[in-house]
């Protein structure tokens, strides 16, 4: 009986705790200042959820080494997804609010960078919304099994996983404590 | 059904929702009326899917409405109108539909004289349809936008205190308020001439008022429907004036209220029959943001309709009691 339930468990490893999500946010801050050639004009978006709540980090962040003040938005790409017919629609459609993208360095934030269908909708959305001058990709986890030719300009960590892997990404915000973790099998 | 399930395959009335259903449909259309005030007004959600406008009776709020939610959700529309179309010749509405979807489109949105036509046609058909108004059975997308404008006022539906007044016996809307609004929670009242409310409708769950100074004192909030105006001809009410005098809703009367009377009306208005201009035009008239929240409440229709598979069984069996 044992036995049964211990291989119903699936098995977590922890690839980042909370002090090395603090560090690698805080390296992450400092190369989107220097992949955006300072902090003029940085507008930063944060993919719904957890990417919303990992800009808001950033830009603090660099707030405080740069005494600036950086715009950061959140943005809902529900409605831009390629796959609502197979799908089914997602009853929870998150809050979209940007601020004034014209002319701007956006840098789309998000947590894990898995197929690149979630970065293509919003690469679509942000360019429904302005016309910025440029827009860079910062995720906190490259898991790899890209579907579409994308790729993210600030990485947090990258590994390498097969389709019945999982990247869990939890933010205090939302989940009560900062953690990453490799998830095998189960749900 | 359970409410992960969606909508089904059509919206033919608030009747055979569940109060979980009606609540899916209020919430997505949340982050809907952000869309319509971006620059750009425009998701790609249904982009790709072809949506039929069937309209057999006159509409311009409903129908523009639609046509916004639809465009706004990048939908392909088609508008047919009964006069000018094959309508006209004697065709029946099956023989359209069947027709239309030959043309291989995904949605109708009908619009219908005759109670039932929505429900007939889904039932018929394996398009997804929208009933946007069928003879005097139900309303559903302006049930939902009043119940929408409801909820945005007062942050709440449970225990409210609604009073519909005026022409009920015709009204579809009034009978998708009663539907929505019960299941979710809130009180109804009804009030007019009892020539205009029909019998036995305490059976909905609902409370007649036959005085308007009664449904004034009683209610939160106050749906003032049209006096559809042949209803005068037809020997219901005696004069328009006379009707003004008894059950419209003028400033004089309001000002005796114990509170505030948040104002709906469905439109079209008929101004110093059932409603005076400065009650309409008023502060508390929430008669334009009812309009704003019909595109919301309409592409979040759209969307959790389209998001379903059409001609799956369960959709199919759909609605029979």
């Amino acid at each position: 009986m044992s036995r049964v339930v211990s291989l119903a468990v699936p098995t977590r490893t922890e690839l980042l705790n909370e002090r090395a999500i603090a560090r690698t946010l805080a390296r992450m801050a400092s190369e989107v200042v220097e992949r955006s050639g300072g902090t003029d004009g940085i507008v930063l978006v944060g993919i719904q959820r957890r990417g919303v709540e990992l800009a808001y980090r950033i830009k603090r962040l660099i707030d405080k080494v740069e005494r600036t003040n950086i715009p950061c938005g959140k943005l809902d790409i529900t409605l831009y997804r390629d796959d609502l017919q197979t799908i089914g629609p997602k009853p929870v459609v998150g809050e979209t609010s940007l601020p004034d993208l014209d002319g701007q360095t956006v840098v789309i934030v998000d947590d894990v960078l898995y197929t690149g269908r979630t970065v293509r909708a919003a690469l679509d959305e942000c360019t429904d919304f302005g016309r910025p001058r440029r827009i860079l990709l910062a995720v906190l986890v490259d898991r790899g099994g890209r579907e579409l030719p994308i790729q993210a300009d600030v990485v947090g960590v990258t590994v390498s996983l097969t389709p019945d892997e999982r990247v869990d990404v939890l933010v205090s915000e939302l989940d009560g404590r900062d953690v990453v973790q490799l998830a095998r099998g189960g749900e | 059904m359970t409410a992960a399930a969606g909508l089904g395959k059509d919206l033919t009335g608030l009747e055979p929702l569940s109060a979980d259903q009606i609540r899916l449909i209020l919430d997505t259309a949340e982050p809907f009326k952000e869309v319509s005030e971006r620059q750009i007004k425009k998701v790609p959600a249904l982009r790709g899917k072809t949506i039929v406008n069937l309209f057999f009776e006159a509409s311009t709020r409903t129908r523009i409405s639609f046509e916004f939610a639809e465009k706004r959700l990048s939908a392909d529309t088609v508008n047919v109108a009964a006069v000018g179309s094959s309508v006209s010749k004697g065709e029946t509405l099956v023989d359209t539909a069947r027709n239309l979807e030959a043309m291989r489109i995904d949605m109708v949105v009908i619009r219908h004289g005759s109670s039932g036509a929505a429900r007939f046609l889904g039932d018929r058909i394996n398009s997804n349809v929208i009933n946007a108004g069928d003879g005097k059975h139900e309303h559903p997308t302006q049930a939902l936008l009043d119940m929408l404008t409801l909820r945005d006022r007062f942050g709440r539906l449970e225990g409210l205190k609604i009073a519909i007044v005026g022409d009920v016996l015709h009204s579809r809307v009034a009978r998708s308020n009663i539907w929505g609004l019960t299941k979710l929670g809130a009180e109804v009242a009804v009030c007019g001439p009892y020539s205009l409310l029909p019998r036995g409708i305490e059976e909905m769950g609902v409370t007649v008022l036959p005085r308007v100074e009664d449904a004034i004192q009683w209610a939160d909030a106050l749906n003032v429907l049209r006096l559809q105006l042949e209803r005068m001809t037809a020997g219901f009410i005696p004069s328009l004036r006379e009707y003004n005098r008894v059950f419209g809703i003028t400033s004089e009367r309001l000002k005796r209220a114990p509170r505030d009377l948040l104002i709906l009306h469905p439109g079209p208005m008929n101004r110093g029959v059932e409603i005076d201009s400065d009650v309409a035009d008023g502060e508390h008239s929430v008669i334009l943001p009812q309009v704003t929240n019909g595109v919301a409440v309409r592409m979040a229709v759209l969307y959790l309709l389209a998001g379903g598979r059409p001609g799956s069984p369960a959709a199919v069996q759909g609605a029979e009691p």
